[in-house]
């Protein structure tokens, strides 16, 4: 009895221990329980030197309402919901094309969505500000060619911090829909249109239900990330138009209100966890947002 | 004779609508090259002044910027070693062993990757200032460790799923050690995967601004070394760090791809 308990030991706990141990005591301490934490002091006091101290308050959720606040919230969210979109109208069409074009450029093709990322996203970040400024590339060019007398004042709008978020973002929405839309059966297609259908109804009945999983997934990894994306606002935006991650960067460093910043953390940990849901009531897979 | 002009528009614009994409991925990228060869010296570089590979040169003398960058190269290796370790391990042993909590670890997983960046970087923030654990380059790899490991683990889980048992039990029973059975069948059988979740840890770690920056506190890396010139206009020798780290990536791949193709061959 004792020697097979032993020998259960030796082929399974311990492999599965050594296995499995490390990557459960990194997630334990360096995910569940930082988070625990801010969820911890969200609800705590500080002091006069800025201290966190730990007496219960509610002080910090009340002040998340405040009309400033609350404003950035909605700003925030459009900006999200504008880069989604824009996504998906353009990263679909383009995934599309490339995904079943006929060329043997294909993996060439590819390859191209993917280059543009190898460079650190803050220096192209810049470069969109470079291209962009007022004493930029497009300005000098227009004033060179005397279409614009003075410069054209092109950033610091929410237009062009939407622009940046798509730039960062987009190859989160092709990548996802790419692989979706190779896996088509091109015989489905076929069949389609020789039973008499429209390239519309084909599209609308076939293609985009049997693609969907790809618009789902693309759609969770470019729309969460935006809210927190606090650099494209700040070089893009010069801070007309600042996302949720704004007011956490700034309560982390220079505002110094770590409980505040923290109750500002949860308001991003709700809507991540509500939108995952949502994900996994339309089918989605988890793992494929990862890949 | 009507058909065939109506399928040549549609592949004109198809073709129009893919180059207008790729022009809007490599504008701002073409913008950073062709700075990186202006000859101004006046902040915040951004007129033309000519063409030079002055900056070239400049490069290798800006001791500062040249440590970020070992800083960065030394940080993603480190992670991606120890992410791509802890995460093979970690897959293969959730898929091969049912224990309790298996589910939680599940969960746990998602979390670096769906969760906004800011949220892990000042959930690390905090916890590191309250167990005083100095910030740098310590705090630093356990950061990136800590978000690579999932894409690791998902890359190799995909691999598993087509994955047979079998030549594992015939490794055993034709008398190979558990040990042995996992370096020479195991793990071969699982190196696409690995492999995999290793490059896309690599060029995580190498382009993560956002977690580094609440986790750093006097290491500076590559990207937080940009982040702080910004304000003053980043200097043209960062640009021209840029593009050789753009043309280093370029050969590698190129080297690496053609290197897969001739092994498929």
């Amino acid at each position: 009895m004792k020697k097979k308990s032993k020998h259960e030991w030796r082929a399974n706990t311990l492999p599965a221990l050594l296995m499995v141990g490390p990557v459960t005591a990194v997630l334990a301490l360096l995910v569940a329980v930082p988070l625990i934490y801010v969820a911890i002091m969200s609800f705590c006091q500080i002091d006069e030197y800025y201290n966190v101290v730990f007496r219960f308050t509610l002080e910090n959720y009340k002040r998340l309402v405040s009309v400033n606040y609350l404003r950035t919230y909605g700003q925030s969210l459009i900006i999200a919901l504008l880069t989604t979109v824009v996504c998906i109208l353009v990263g679909y069409p383009f995934s599309y094309l490339i995904a079943r074009t006929k060329s043997k450029k294909k993996r060439l093709l590819y390859m191209l969505v993917i280059i543009p990322f190898w460079t650190n996203s803050l220096i192209r970040i810049y470069g969109w500000r470079t291209f962009l400024g007022n004493s930029g590339w497009l300005n000098s060019a227009l004033q060179f060619l005397h279409i614009t007398g003075e410069p054209v004042e092109f950033l610091f709008n929410r237009g062009t911090t939407v622009l940046g978020m798509v730039y960062c973002l987009i190859p989160f929405m092709v990548l996802p829909l790419y692989t979706a839309i190779e896996k088509l059966d091109g015989n489905l297609l076929e069949a389609s249109s020789d039973l008499g259908a429209k390239s519309a109804q084909t599209f609308f009945k076939i293609i985009l239900p049997l693609t969907s999983s790809g618009i789902f997934s693309g759609s969770i990894m470019v729309f969460i990330p935006c809210l927190g994306f606090f650099f494209v606002s700040d070089i893009l935006g010069g801070g007309n138009s600042d996302v949720i991650g704004n007011l956490i960067e700034r309560q982390f460093q220079s505002g110094n209100n770590w409980p505040l910043g923290a109750a500002l953390s949860i308001i991003l940990i709700l809507v991540t966890l509500i939108l995952v849901k949502l994900y996994q009531k339309a089918g989605g897979d988890m793992d494929s947002l990862a890949l | 004779m009507r058909r065939r002009s109506k399928k040549r528009i549609k592949k004109g614009v198809s073709v129009l609508f893919c180059t207008c994409v790729y022009l809007f991925l490599f504008l701002p990228i073409s913008v950073i090259v062709a700075n990186s060869f202006n000859a101004t010296t006046s902040k915040p570089y951004l007129s033309w002044k000519g063409f030079t590979f002055n900056w070239y040169i400049k490069l290798f003398e800006n001791a500062s910027l040249l440590e970020a960058f070992g800083n960065t190269m030394f940080l993603a290796i480190v992670s991606t070693v120890l992410a791509t370790a802890v995460g093979t391990l970690g897959a293969i042993g959730m898929y091969r062993y049912k224990f309790r909590g298996k589910a939680i670890i599940d969960g746990l997983l998602y979390i670096p990757v769906v969760i906004p960046e800011i949220v892990l970087g000042i959930a690390l923030l905090t916890i590191f200032s309250k167990m005083s654990v100095p910030r740098g380059m310590t705090t630093l790899i356990l950061a990136h460790v800590t978000f690579c490991i999932p894409f690791v683990i998902f890359n190799v889980r995909a691999r598993l799923s087509g994955y047979d048992n079998s030549i594992e039990e015939a490794s055993l029973d034709l008398g190979a050690t558990r040990v042995r059975t996992f370096f020479e069948i195991t793990l071969p059988v699982l190196t696409p995967g690995i492999a995999g979740g290793a490059l896309l840890a690599f060029t995580l770690s190498i382009d993560d601004v956002i977690i580094s920056y609440f986790v750093n506190g006097q290491t500076k890396t590559y990207p937080l070394k940009v982040m702080e010139s910004i304000k003053s206009g980043v200097a043209p020798d960062v640009n021209a760090l840029s593009a050789l780290i753009l043309v280093g990536t370029i050969i590698f791949v190129v080297l690496t791809q053609t290197d897969i193709l001739k092994r498929r061959k």
